[in-house]
């Protein structure tokens, strides 16, 4: 572990980059909750990349943040070389730097499934319905493909789905799974349940009328591979002790 | 108008009077008083015992709390009680004195949920219009966002409650109930400085503790007193593992998986204020983490004193007026009261559909 604290990162200040990405174009993307994530390139300056980094969070014991970051890292990685590997679309990894905090991706084109639906819910006809259904389904099969290879995602929300290539006139895109920071390798129905009520709830709270939709994912995720109903049968366990969970006060 | 409020879903009892004096004026707080059941060191409080101490201190802390709030039976407009979610014996006992005030003095009845009753004295008191929630308790721990008129959760525990957690710790330590179990180890986590590693278990917007306590109660027997010195825990620098780390590590663990998770809601619904309520938001290091968390946003934390994040009959009075004044009645047959009641069951129909 390197002793040196890694310097502040704004928007204008230049970043202590690792040797393949350049200096001049860092362009900030999110703060998300875990990670800033920046666009930039690699070596040519063709090459776009994703760039994710973990900055210590001030509020952590210092041991625990180190023993987090760096797992979380490792993991992120090892996941998303077994995805590729297996044919589940998810971005490259094209550099890692697990004690400074850092990350480098494939650039998706594309945006967010948030995104798309934040555009189109609300506001659809029925063509618009009937693109959204598909959206549905290509995101309920890209989760049931990720499943069935022993691959549970622990953040599966809506804004860790990327639609690509779609353009926000069109919702015909491949899903893209990103943000694989709290994924595990586990062949347990209940953790591939539990990705599901996640999605479901990210779905509910941000989505309030495309609840409905989520049927649609369900039916689709179903169908993607042969261990699928069972699962669907362990989200109901999963949702009633959700609601069990209001026992007390 | 004017509220008053019975709350027992636990081992507390509370009864609080509040004044709604108009619309664009803050509430005015006239009484809140609370009597609490602790068990023994060691052992938890039981449903019975619970229900049987709110029965013998409802009617004095009810006529202390009339005399103290100086108002006649007549000038209250309701008598607001928590419906649930809560422990059946205790929140049956403080129902049946609600509705037998309902009755002695013609008032109309609001079954109030317990949680929306935090949310909402939180926001009274800290003036945070529109935050993102985080409600633990010992029996409760969700991530709530507002949004359509219902306070929706986004994440929660998925199996013991983080106070619950904490209170169970506690008896494995033996560290005394009172004044309450969570108190007493924040006072000994300031004391602990090693860290010892424990799993940390967040899954998405939720948090598991169970697996946690496990291994606490584990790392506590290997510090037993009666082991030998040389054969009890010892950290990283030689030095024996002490009750303290045991109580810092257990805090450090939890509360980052608090506030990480509180964190991803914010970062998910673009929000950069969090209020903290329940019982355990009165935890200092807690809120020193949080606020930690909100600054590296650009937002701030907000939380209030034991007076009002411990369970307390003020909140319940407060929220159940708010329905009162937009028409809700519950006539005498519908007020049951209910073990299981989600928060985001409750139709928020005093709050604007967006925020404020
Ligand atoms: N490989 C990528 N290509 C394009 N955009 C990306 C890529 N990875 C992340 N993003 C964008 O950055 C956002 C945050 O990245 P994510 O990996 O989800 O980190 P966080 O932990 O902050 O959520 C995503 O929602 C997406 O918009
Ligand atoms: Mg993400």
């Amino acid at each position: 572990m390197s002793p040196t604290k890694p310097p502040l990162v704004g928007a204008s200040t230049p970043l202590p980059l690792p040797p393949p990405f350049s200096h001049s174009a860092l362009r900030l993307l999110t703060q998300g909750a875990e990670a800033l994530v920046f666009h930039t390139t690699l070596l040519d300056s063709r090459t776009p990349v994703a760039l994710k980094y973990r900055p210590p969070k001030p509020y952590r014991h210092p041991l625990l943040d180190r023993r987090l970051t760096r797992q979380r890292l490792l993991a992120e990685a090892r996941v998303l070389v077994k995805c590729r590997k297996e044919g589940v679309l998810v971005p490259d990894v094209v550099a890692l730097g697990a004690d400074e905090g850092w990350l480098g991706l494939g650039w998706v084109e594309g945006a967010t499934v948030r995104r798309v639906l934040d555009k189109w819910v609300g506001k659809r006809g029925e063509e618009g319905e009937g693109e959204l259904m598909g959206l549905m389904g290509r995101v309920g099969r890209a989760v049931g493909r990720m499943h069935e290879i022993g691959v549970c995602h622990g953040d599966l929300t809506t804004s860790n789905l990327m639609d690509s290539p779609a353009d926000l006139r069109s919702l015909a895109g491949d899903i893209v799974l990103i943000d694989f920071g709290l994924a595990t390798q586990s062949i347990q129905d209940e953790d591939r349940a539990v990705d599901l009520y996640v999605l479901e709830r990210a779905f509910a709270a941000t989505h309030p009328v495309a609840e409905p939709l989520f049927q649609e994912v369900l039916r689709t995720y179903g169908e993607s591979y042969k261990g699928a109903k069972v699962v669907l049968r362990r989200l109901e366990d999963v949702r009633m002790r959700g609601r069990k969970r209001s026992m007390l006060g | 108008m004017i509220a008053l409020g019975l709350e027992g879903s636990a081992n507390k009892l509370g009864v609080g009077i509040i004044s709604h004096p108009s619309p664009s004026k803050p509430p005015l707080i006239l009484a809140n008083l609370r009597h609490t059941y602790n068990s023994p060191p060691g052992e938890g409080f039981l449903p019975k015992d619970t229900a049987k101490h709110h029965r013998t201190w409802v009617v004095r802390l009810v006529k202390q709390a009339m005399r103290q709030a100086g108002v006649k039976v007549e000038n209250i407009s309701c008598i607001c009680y928590t419906k649930g979610p809560g422990m059946g014996a205790p929140l049956q006992s403080v129902a049946i004195a609600a509705r037998t005030l309902a009755l002695l003095w013609n008032k109309e009845l609001i079954g109030v949920n317990h949680c929306i009753g935090h949310i909402e004295m939180g926001r009274a008191i800290t003036h945070a219009p529109n935050p993102i929630v985080l409600y633990v308790s010992g029996g409760n721990t969700q991530v709530i966002a507002y949004s359509h008129r219902r306070y929706r959760i986004f994440g929660e525990a998925l199996d013991l409650a983080v106070g619950n957690c904490l209170d169970r710790f506690a008896r494995t330590l033996m560290i005394p109930n009172n004044p309450a179990p969570g108190y007493n180890i924040e006072q000994l986590a300031k004391k602990g400085r090693h860290l010892i590693e424990l799993p940390y278990a967040v899954k998405g917007m939720d948090a598991s503790f169970s697996g946690i306590l496990a291994a606490a109660d584990v790392l506590a027997a290997q510090i037993s007193e009666d082991l030998d010195e040389g054969k009890r825990l010892r950290a990283e620098d030689g030095e024996v593992v002490t009750k303290a780390d045991l109580c810092f590590s257990l805090q450090e663990t939890v509360f980052a998986m608090l506030v990480e998770i509180t964190e991803r809601a914010m970062a998910h619904v673009g929000s950069s204020e969090v209020l903290i309520v329940g019982g355990v938001g009165c935890n200092e290091r807690l809120q020193e983490m949080m606020a930690l968390m909100a600054k590296d946003r650009g937002g701030s934390v907000f939380a209030t004193d034991e007076r009002f994040c411990i369970d307390n009959g003020i909140m319940i009075a407060h929220a159940g007026l708010l329905a009162y004044e937009t028409g809700i009645r519950m006539p005498l047959e519908e007020s049951t009261c209910t073990q299981r009641y989600r928060t985001d069951e409750v139709f928020v129909a005093w709050r604007d559909q967006d925020t404020a």
